[in-house]
């Protein structure tokens, strides 16, 4: 590799410049390099904004005033991006399969009221105010409940040959109506104890400790999943990457897990949750300045990371995920090869009904409440995540991955916004109306290049 | 050949209709083990439709398939799978955002431990086939949208060649091809024939069937116009069938 881009010989690394050797011999997705470039010019953009308006205002540089890219602002958005980012996941098999799911948001709104009732006027009874069964059944229950409904539009879409547009169009409106039908349109409040650490703050992360285990764990499994791709390659004699590609990957890999959990680590509790908590635990020591508790992970945010592994070992490894391309990719042919395209349909819906479901557990825990208005224009952000993260419309592309920075990307123009002082709704949605249709457009160009 | 056993397949009297087009009008058809039968016809004769019936991808209206002299009812194509039944589509039937591996085995991928798909072996499994059917494809890693037409066919016929069919029905397989893949698929016919195979050929070029068929069945408009043993007659016969609906004295 010593070779030099202009007087190298003609050989397969020829033409190529220092870059694109480096994307070949590592099989980085290039499609994936551009989307967090994307997300850090973004994170900048925000971060030096008020820097860089301050110097024009005649206040002077002040380097203090960048507001996002700050433990506490990424810790934030983390927790924002899980409930979206839980289901964009889903809504990619649906879009890869040339449907549409407009549906989400209602199934969140009406699984969470469903839930909001379970878990305050049902089960406390029978099971005794605050016992620990509480959440499982009701999380439960909001999951199964969101699968039904997705296999009931599943249903009417593969077996009825009903057009899904339709289909979830009229589930929107229906579910949202169910939604505020259950409880007469009362809010609910609050929710299990246990219940609400699913929706993260304080109490509901790992802290320091949990965090580390989780950053640590990762790291085993990014040099696992290097070592077993080499064996692979070896055993059916296929060309291996480089030993310093191998190198790269591993630290990359292993970079970003150490960094967030850096990153979840030093955003610490708030004083008022600590003073709490000093008063509960009277015996902990406060040392001087303060005693400083590192938040970590939030719940949701390791929900997120759970459901991404699964759902991506579903997509890639699984006959499942490999039939959802093909149906994609072209119906006709998946069913000649003896795939039963209807069911496959009616299971990905439930899927990503039992997603909302999920989401629904996630909203409702943080907001420590269920309202009927719980995921409303929901369906519209996760669709957005997912085509922002690669989806194609089309059919047949796109990956897991991609709709969670999908999700991480339209997450932070939100929170950009109003971090930067346009926080009213309508500049957010102008900023995230014409992001979607820039990264289309910029996906449409990436793709004509590489075909 | 003497057809005295058996036949392999007999569809009988198949009608199928759509909307109110008679694509098959009662035609029946028979093939036995390590023959090649011919289907000609002009286009839109009712060649594809015919055959689809047989590989599950429509469900005829009425009549009956024989599998080596039992009833069968194939409503889907996983059943014709199940009677070693394997086709290529005039369509070829690809999902052309898979690569060939994963369109080789669609429907029946390699699991490993735990159920997961095992892509090198499938890999390793579609490279070992393609070095027997086109030993100059090379495009093993690439979605087959990227592949030429001839590229693309022989990723369908091997295919079907890779499970162990015993009943093969290829629809034009030569198509897309040049002339030395198609001769390939010429030898290709022959082997598998000689390893007794019984193989439906729908192929416009009547030298073609006149090489490799024993007999040919012509359709026209729906219909069977009739069954030669291709020894027996002339491309001149051949052609008269297709263009007027000419039977000869010794067809059937
Ligand atoms: N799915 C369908 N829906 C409606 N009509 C159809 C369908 N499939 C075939 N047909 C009609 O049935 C008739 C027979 O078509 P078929 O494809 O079997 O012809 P073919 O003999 O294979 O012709 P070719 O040589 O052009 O391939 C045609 O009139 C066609 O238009
Ligand atoms: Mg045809």
């Amino acid at each position: 590799m010593t070779d030099t881009p202009t007087h190298a010989p003609q050989g397969s690394d020829a033409k190529l410049g220092p870059i694109a050797r480096f994307i070949r011999d590592t099989e980085l997705d290039t499609r994936m390099l551009g989307m967090v470039g994307a997300l850090l010019l973004i994170w900048s953009a925000f971060h030096f904004y008020p820097i860089i308006a301050g110097l024009f205002s005649g206040n002077g540089l002040n380097m203090g005033a960048g507001l996002f890219i700050t433990p506490r602002n990424l810790w934030n958005l983390s927790v924002q991006t899980s409930m979206t980012g839980i289901m964009a996941t889903g809504m990619v098999l649906v879009i890869i399969t040339r449907n549409i799911d407009l549906s989400v948001g209602s199934i969140v709104g009406v699984t969470g009221m469903v839930m909001g009732i379970v878990q305050v006027n049902i089960l406390p009874p029978m099971l005794g105010l605050g016992s620990p069964v509480i959440w499982i059944i009701t999380a439960l229950i909001g999951i199964v409940l969101g699968a039904l409904i997705g296999a009931f539009h599943g249903w009417l879409i593969a077996y009825r040959a009903i057009p899904s547009f339709i289909v979830t169009l009229g589930g929107m409106l229906v579910w949202r109506g169910a939604a505020f039908l259950t409880a007469d349109g009362k809010t609910i409040a609050p929710v299990d104890t246990t219940f609400a650490l699913l929706g993260g703050g304080p109490s509901g992360s790992v802290g320091a400790v949990g965090s580390w285990i989780v950053g640590i764990l990762g790291c085993i499994a990014v040099l696992w999943i290097i070592q077993a791709g080499r064996k692979t390659r070896t055993k059916h004699g296929f060309p291996q990457r480089p030993m310093w590609a191998e190198g790269v990957l591993a630290l990359l890999g292993c970079g970003v897990l150490i960094g967030a959990v850096l990153v979840v680590n030093a955003y610490t509790w708030p004083k008022g949750i600590v003073d709490a908590y000093v008063k509960a635990n009277p015996d902990v020591v406060v040392p001087e300045g303060g005693l400083q508790i590192s938040t970590g992970f939030a719940i949701p945010v390791l929900i997120l990371i759970v459901v991404g592994i699964l759902m991506t070992i579903l997509m890639t490894r699984t006959r499942f995920g490999r039939y959802v391309f093909a149906i994609g990719g072209n119906p006709e042919a998946a069913a000649l090869s003896g795939i039963n395209t209807k069911w496959m349909t009616l299971k990905i819906f439930s899927l990503m009904g039992l997603l909302s479901g999920l989401a629904a557990v996630v909203a409702s825990a943080r907001l420590n409440a269920a309202t009927n208005a719980l995921g409303t224009l929901d369906e519209l952000y996760v669709i957005a995540s997912a085509v922002v993260g690669g989806t194609s419309l089309a059919g047949g592309v796109g990956t897991i991955y991609g709709a969670i920075i999908g999700a991480l990307v339209m997450q932070s123009l939100q929170t950009g916004m109003v971090l930067i002082g346009y926080g009213d709704g309508s500049y957010r949605m102008i900023a995230v109306g014409v992001a979607l249709v820039l990264a289309v457009y910029l996906d449409n160009l990436y793709r004509k290049k590489t075909k | 050949m003497a057809n005295t056993g058996t036949p392999l397949v007999e569809m009988r009297d198949i009608s199928i209709a759509f909307g109110g087009i008679k694509a098959v009008d009662h035609v029946s058809i028979d093939l036995h083990p390590g023959e090649v039968v011919g289907l000609l016809g002009h286009n839109g004769a009712g060649k594809s439709t015919l055959i689809k019936c047989l590989s599950g991808a429509y469900k005829a209206d009425a009549g009956e398939i024989y599998i080596n002299g039992a009833k069968v009812d194939i409503n889907n194509p996983r059943d014709a799978r199940e009677y070693n039944i394997e086709t290529i589509y005039q369509t070829l039937a690809l999902a052309d955002n898979l690569n060939a591996a994963s369109n080789l085995f669609l429907g029946r991928e390699i699991v490993g431990a735990g159920g997961f798909l095992d892509d090198s072996a499938m890999e390793a499994e579609t490279r070992k086939i393609m070095a027997r059917l086109n030993p100059n494809f090379r495009k093993f890693n690439v979605p087959v949208s990227a592949l030429s037409g001839g590229q693309r066919q022989s990723v369908a016929i091997a295919r079907a060649v890779y499970f162990n069919a015993k009943i093969l029905i290829m629809d034009e397989p030569t198509a897309a091809l040049g002339p030395q893949e198609t001769q390939m698929v010429a030898e290709l016919i022959q082997e598998l024939k000689k390893q007794g195979l019984g193989i439906f050929l729908i192929e416009h070029d009547i030298h073609a069937v006149m090489d490799l068929c024993d007999r040919a069945v012509v359709m026209k408009n729906g219909h069977r116009v009739g069954t030669v043993n291709v020894n027996e007659v002339t491309d001149e016969d051949i052609l008269g069938m297709i263009i007027m609906g000419k039977k000869p004295p010794q067809a059937v």
